[in-house]
């Protein structure tokens, strides 16, 4: 759902559906590291650590094992829901997972994340105070924060007639501008949510009727749409299968610096969008919570935070490894939108799985 | 070795065991919790109540499902039937191949085997796509004829090869080629071909030989290379999630759907059982035709 990190979404893409079409099972490495006991007390020095792809910096897990002594192993999903479908088999053997902001809700009311003792994660000091207790995740019981980001749209700007910037929703949703050289996100939250946004409804107030609405519109519009796509649409955009995609900020952030023609862009409609935040959490029986927490306080540092951010190219919430930017990362527009664009973005809040049941089926519907 | 098994029975007792446990433990149980759970509801996030109802088939018989059921048949008869026109020559020219050559054909025809599906795929991707291989070619060959005649053919359009049904298709039909030619081949190499000279002899055509000796000899491989091709293509997922268009639904990717992004197993489990329920009918339906040409014969 989001961030599919930046990108390499192919590489993502591929062990996602490959895992689901063939049911590799990644959880199987936690069968043999729990067979293992170590000394009553101490935890064996392993880790093991489920994220997006490419979602952390190169050097940070090496790292963490010389600073530490501790062993990661990272193994890469690609969705929240299938996070989630993981989690909720149980005994997955992971000890720290990165859902986003409304799946951490999703998960804690679930029951299936440990409360964060926050005597071992001291490195919470570094953090923007205004993240300290999101409505998703209240006084950070269970979350640390990690990154955050917008979805908006990439386009090709000599696809564009001259001078033009798609600068509203209207032309994936409403227009046929772009016949046939649209693709949408496949996701049916933040579709259905995103639609909503475009016919001025906040994405926290969609109801069935808004859903209807959302409905009926990308019903009309399905002729001039492409693809839905499955978090690649970078890849599309940079094939020239499309000209223009739903996607997320850093997964553009990435397109743009591999293009050697400059002909890429990204941009936040001016209705406004929908923000993510992903999150480093431990699983309710994660086998390894102490080693855990270190890893947790470890990400929070300032300067292995601020290498992370540069390298994946999200936005951090960590004031402290900020400072530590360079200029060009901190004045990207793309990852830290200016404050009348943030005015009008809102985090999307978790609203209970008939809510997903309706989108889902909406889009079904929409697909078939 | 000619013994019936009545009396070996504590061998073929042994004999059975290990595949009647991995069977039962491995398959039937799994496969009896997912049928327990299509009678089941939601309770909260995690939690799934068995309550016997039947609300998830009727939600799955739908018409919004049931036009994606139909679809999906859709998309599997024609693959099937593609893979049939195809396949048959092929299996034919095979059986006729000389016999050093036949191991090598048979090699070529298993090839794809030893590359994952999904890689095939991403592989028919690079073909198809926009900036793929055909309309590279084409783009080459359109540029020439407009060079040659002073731009007659006017501005160039990329074929839409790929993100639509026909993509679907054309790579359903790519990955199911092999499992209709094989059965089909092992029918046909065991033909007695001393019938197809006497049709022959006997003033036949070749296409008349074909169709009236060849065709209904070969029925049974027929049925089962259909049956074989069938199943998967009306189950598959993968095809249609990375080559089909804004349309591309199957009903693999519903049920896909419900136990991921909808997080509704009950649901999912029950679309999953009626595709189970088709893919029993379709076997019994074979099982009649293969049935019919020996009652006839006798």
């Amino acid at each position: 759902m989001s961030a599919n990190g930046f990108n390499k979404s192919r590489r993502s893409l591929l062990a996602a559906t490959g895992a689901a079409a063939i049911g590799i099972s990644f959880g199987g490495l936690s069968a043999c590291s729990q067979g293992k006991k170590a000394a009553a007390g101490a935890e064996e020095p392993k880790l093991n650590f489920y994220n997006w792809d490419t979602y952390i910096a190169e050097n940070t897990l090496g790292d963490f094992e010389k600073a530490s002594g501790i062993k990661v192993s990272m193994t890469n999903f690609a969705t929240n829901d299938e996070l989630f479908a993981k989690m909720k088999t149980g005994k997955t053997g992971y000890d720290v997972i990165v859902p986003s902001n409304d799946f951490v809700t999703q998960l804690a009311q679930a029951n299936l994340l440990l409360p964060l003792d926050k005597a071992k994660l001291p490195n919470f000091k570094n953090i923007d105070p205004g993240v300290m207790s999101p409505d998703y995740d209240p006084d950070r019981k269970y979350s640390v924060p990690y990154t955050w980001l917008t979805l908006g749209l990439g386009y090709r700007k000599s696809k564009m007639p001259k001078g033009f910037v798609p600068d509203s929703w209207k032309y994936v949703f409403d227009s046929d501008m772009f016949k046939g050289r649209i693709a949408l996100l496949s996701e049916s939250g933040d579709l259905v949510r995103l639609g909503a946004k475009y016919l001025g409804y906040s994405v926290n107030a969609v109801t069935p009727e808004v859903v209807a609405q959302v409905e009926a519109m990308l019903k009309k519009q399905k002729p001039n749409i492409k693809a839905f796509h499955s978090d690649n649409g970078q890849d599309m955009l940079i094939a020239g299968d499309v000209d223009l995609v739903i996607e997320y900020n850093g997964d553009m952030m990435q397109a743009i610096a591999d293009d050697k023609d400059k002909d890429l862009a990204y941009i936040v409609p001016k209705e406004g969008t929908q923000l993510n935040a992903d999150c480093l959490c431990i699983p309710v029986d994660a086998p390894r919570p102490d080693n855990a927490h270190k890893f947790l306080n470890y990400i929070m540092e300032p300067q292995v935070g601020a290498q992370i951010a540069e390298f994946i190219g999200y936005a951090t919430p960590n004031l402290a490894a900020k400072a530590l930017t360079s200029p060009e990362y901190q004045n990207n527009p793309n990852i830290f939108p200016p404050a009348d664009v943030m005015a009008k973005c809102e985090y999307a809040a978790f609203q209970g799985a008939e809510k997903a049941q309706l989108y889902d089926a909406a889009m079904t519907r929409v697909k078939a | 070795m000619e013994q019936s098994w009545r009396q070996a029975k504590s061998m073929f007792a042994a004999m059975l065991s290990v595949p009647l446990f991995w069977l039962v433990v491995f398959f039937m149980v799994p496969l009896g919790i997912v049928w327990l759970y299509s009678f089941g509801e939601n309770r909260g996030l995690v939690d799934i109540a068995f309550t016997g109802t039947w609300s998830n088939y009727a939600r799955a018989l739908e018409w919004d499902n049931l036009a994606i059921f139909l679809k999906s048949i859709g998309i599997a008869a024609i693959t099937t039937a593609l893979c049939l026109v195809i396949g048959f020559p092929v299996a034919l020219a095979i059986t006729f191949a000389p016999e050093k050559v036949k191991p090598w054909l048979l090699l070529l025809i298993m090839l794809p085997f030893w590359t994952n599906l999904l890689i095939r795929t991403y592989a028919l991707i690079a073909v198809l796509r926009e900036q793929g291989y055909i309309n590279m070619g084409y783009h080459w060959g359109f540029d020439i004829v407009n060079g040659l005649t002073g731009g007659a053919l006017g501005e160039f359009h990329a074929l839409p090869l790929m993100y639509n049904n026909f993509a679907v298709v054309f790579g359903l039909v790519f990955v199911n080629l092999p499992f209709m030619i094989l059965p089909l081949y092992s029918t046909l190499d065991r033909l007695d071909r001393s019938l197809l000279e006497a049709s022959l002899d006997l003033g036949a055509g070749h296409i008349r030989t074909l169709f009236n000796v060849v065709v209904p000899m070969a029925g049974a491989g027929i049925a089962s290379g259909i049956l074989i091709t069938f199943i998967p293509a009306l189950g598959s997922y993968l095809t249609p999630d990375l080559l089909g268009g804004a349309d591309a639904l199957m009903i693999a990717n519903v049920i896909e759907a419900q136990f991921k992004r909808a997080n509704n197993w009950p649901f999912g489990a029950a679309l999953s059982f009626l595709l189970v329920y088709m893919t029993f009918i379709a076997i019994a339906v074979q099982g009649l035709i293969e049935r019919k040409p020996a009652g006839s014969r006798s």
